[in-house]
């Protein structure tokens, strides 16, 4: 069983349009959205959720302010500016003690050195994932809750999930969404996995973050290649990409033109497969084409 | 006053948007990139960088010949980034925090901290513009305290705009704490408002007031503008979809060098939001 990541870099660059049709174009997978930050591809694979889980991947201190004599300790330990001694004081806590929970990384250094054990360290529920079928098969998501963090560990369990059903249904490929960025998200969507489709865009941003993403893949020795989405915006651009990865020895697999199709395809809730014949559509079967290729 | 801006969904426009307010404001304006991961505002700005320097996380390195390998270490690392078997300690320096509780916690005092860069800083001019931006090391997984490092460089005096990076997770978290205002960009597609809808979550969380600016506001539906409307957001400005934008943006051209009459929208925008 083989994975293949789609990632960018930079977002907005026509990632998970290109990952939706291949889940028109690819027989027997299973599909996965590792963005869980900003989860889109369920919009165009409209999927009917089969099961529903509970993520929860980290702890958040919390203190009882009935126990704690104010030593101070916790504050000088915290090197995540997350507790502070708290300016509205009562009658009973004449300097009551707060700790802010999105400060808090869950590290537990206060919990561990306060004498008067008036801190503990609590679960903190930090998203759902979900296994789903859709008319092109099983496909595993997630949403991260709001201002939650280990957004790479929600990742990790996304990916382990779309594994097991592979192979309990004997599927021969997973097709991964990947998030924006070289961060730990993208450090856990990449890891491990078979190989990488960078999609990029012929604009300054675009190529500087496309260099970025190979570094990393090439860090990580994921095999990878490249696609150009909306080349024709601005060739010469284009030509620069061409010149890098060619210098780079990384193939450019296929540019596909700018078409408001694909935005057409988008607002309709269609895959731009299922949504159009033209040429856009026809540029990216010949990639998922290639891409078979290179997998077998 | 503290601006930030950001996006939920990468790709909206939001470093045109931060990038053109900047240019725009006749107020000293300091511009901090805390998109860390990809920095790209100085694409736009074209900074002179005057200043450099690396930022370090704290990470344990154990001296073995006090090391007892009892274990507590690796019990107390909320983040599994310690492993210690029978006669060695293993260190995963990619998943430590550096929160240094092992070495505080160590009974035998074997631990001692070390200094590991994740990242640099870079402090510059573009004109009139104090320009900070921070670029994480390839490879390294924890960008917050490099953003956190970025903000320190925050001075009252000047409107402070931050470009923040895109999702809804601690990297956005970390770039928007504290402003006095977010300004959030969108697009009109199913996933522009989807990633929209998420990141407002997000700025309510935190109880920062907002609006919204919608990019390539005719390319696709209306829902984004019925969403802002049932759900008292302000509009605060649209950009319709027009090519010399996107080619000045693909030659590193901001906005209103392309489109003159940009200045002034942005201008506007800015006196919207500070109530001047």
């Amino acid at each position: 069983m083989k994975q293949l990541v789609v990632i960018s870099g930079k977002g907005g660059t026509g990632k998970t349009v290109i990952t939706a049709a291949f889940a028109s174009l690819a027989q027997n997978k299973v599909m996965a959205d590792c963005d869980v930050d900003a989860a889109d591809l369920h919009i165009l694979l409209e999927p009917k959720i089969l099961e529903k889980h509970q993520f929860t991947g980290g702890k958040t201190a919390v203190i009882n302010n009935e126990k704690c004599n104010q030593c101070g300790n916790c504050i000088k330990v915290c090197r995540f500016d997350a507790i502070s001694l708290n300016p509205q004081s009562t009658i009973h806590n004449p300097q009551s003690v707060s700790i802010d929970s999105i400060s808090c990384e869950g590290c537990g250094v206060c919990f561990h050195i306060c004498p008067k054990m008036a801190i503990k360290m609590e679960d903190n529920l930090s998203g759902e994932w979900f296994i789903s079928e859709t008319k092109y098969g099983p496909f595993v998501h997630a949403k991260l809750g709001i201002a939650e963090e280990n957004s790479g560990k929600l990742v990790t369990a996304v990916r382990q999930n779309a594994k097991l059903i592979a192979e309990k249904e004997n599927r021969d490929l997973i097709i991964i969404d990947g998030p924006p960025g070289i961060g730990c998200p993208v450090i856990s969507s990449i890891t491990g996995a078979d190989y990488v489709l960078i999609v990029t865009e012929p604009t300054l941003s675009g190529i500087h973050d496309m260099v970025r993403v190979i570094e990393l893949a090439q860090h990580f020795r994921v095999r990878i290649c490249v696609v150009i989405n909306k080349y024709d915006l601005n060739i010469e651009m284009t030509k620069k990409i061409e010149n890098y990865c060619k210098i780079s020895k990384i193939s450019v697999m296929e540019k596909i033109i700018y078409d408001s199709v694909v935005t057409e395809s988008v607002v309709n809730k269609k895959t731009i497969i299922e949504y159009s014949n033209g040429k856009v559509a026809r540029q990216i079967k010949n990639v998922w084409e290639a891409i078979q290729n290179e997998l077998n | 006053m503290i601006i930030s801006v950001a996006s939920g969904k990468g790709g909206t426009g939001k470093t045109t948007v931060a990038v053109n307010l900047a240019l725009s404001l006749d107020e000293k304006v300091q511009f901090l990139d805390c998109d860390v991961e990809e920095p790209n505002a100085h694409i736009f700005l074209t900074p002179e960088i005057k200043k450099k320097h690396s930022v370090n996380i704290l990470i344990p390195k154990i001296d073995e010949s006090r090391c007892t390998y009892c274990g507590k270490c690796s019990e107390i690392c909320a983040y599994h980034a310690i492993a210690v078997l029978p006669k060695s300690v293993m260190i995963f320096e990619q998943l430590c925090h550096g929160c240094g509780g092992c070495s505080l916690l160590c009974p035998e005092k074997a631990i001692e901290e070390v200094c590991k860069e994740i990242g640099i800083i870079q402090i510059g001019k573009s004109k009139k513009i104090e320009f900070i931006n921070g670029k994480l090391n390839v490879g390294e997984a924890m960008s917050p305290p490099l953003i956190r490092a970025v903000k320190k460089n925050i001075t009252d005096e000047k409107v402070v705009i931050i470009d923040a990076p895109p999702g809804t997770s601690c990297p956005v978290i970390e770039s928007i704490k504290g402003s006095n205002y977010c300004i959030l960009v969108t697009e009109p597609t199913p996933f522009g408002l989807n990633d929209l809808v998420l990141a407002v979550e997000v700025i309510r969380k935190l109880k920062i007031p907002f609006g919204v600016v919608i990019n390539r506001s005719d390319i696709g539906d209306e829902e984004v503008e019925k969403y802002c409307h049932k759900e008292n957001i302000p509009v605060l400005m649209e950009i319709p979809f027009d090519r010399k934008i996107a080619e000045a943006y693909s030659r590193g051209i901001p906005v209103i060098e392309a489109i003159l009459e940009y200045k002034k929208k942005f201008q506007e925008l800015y006196k919207n939001i500070s109530g001047d």
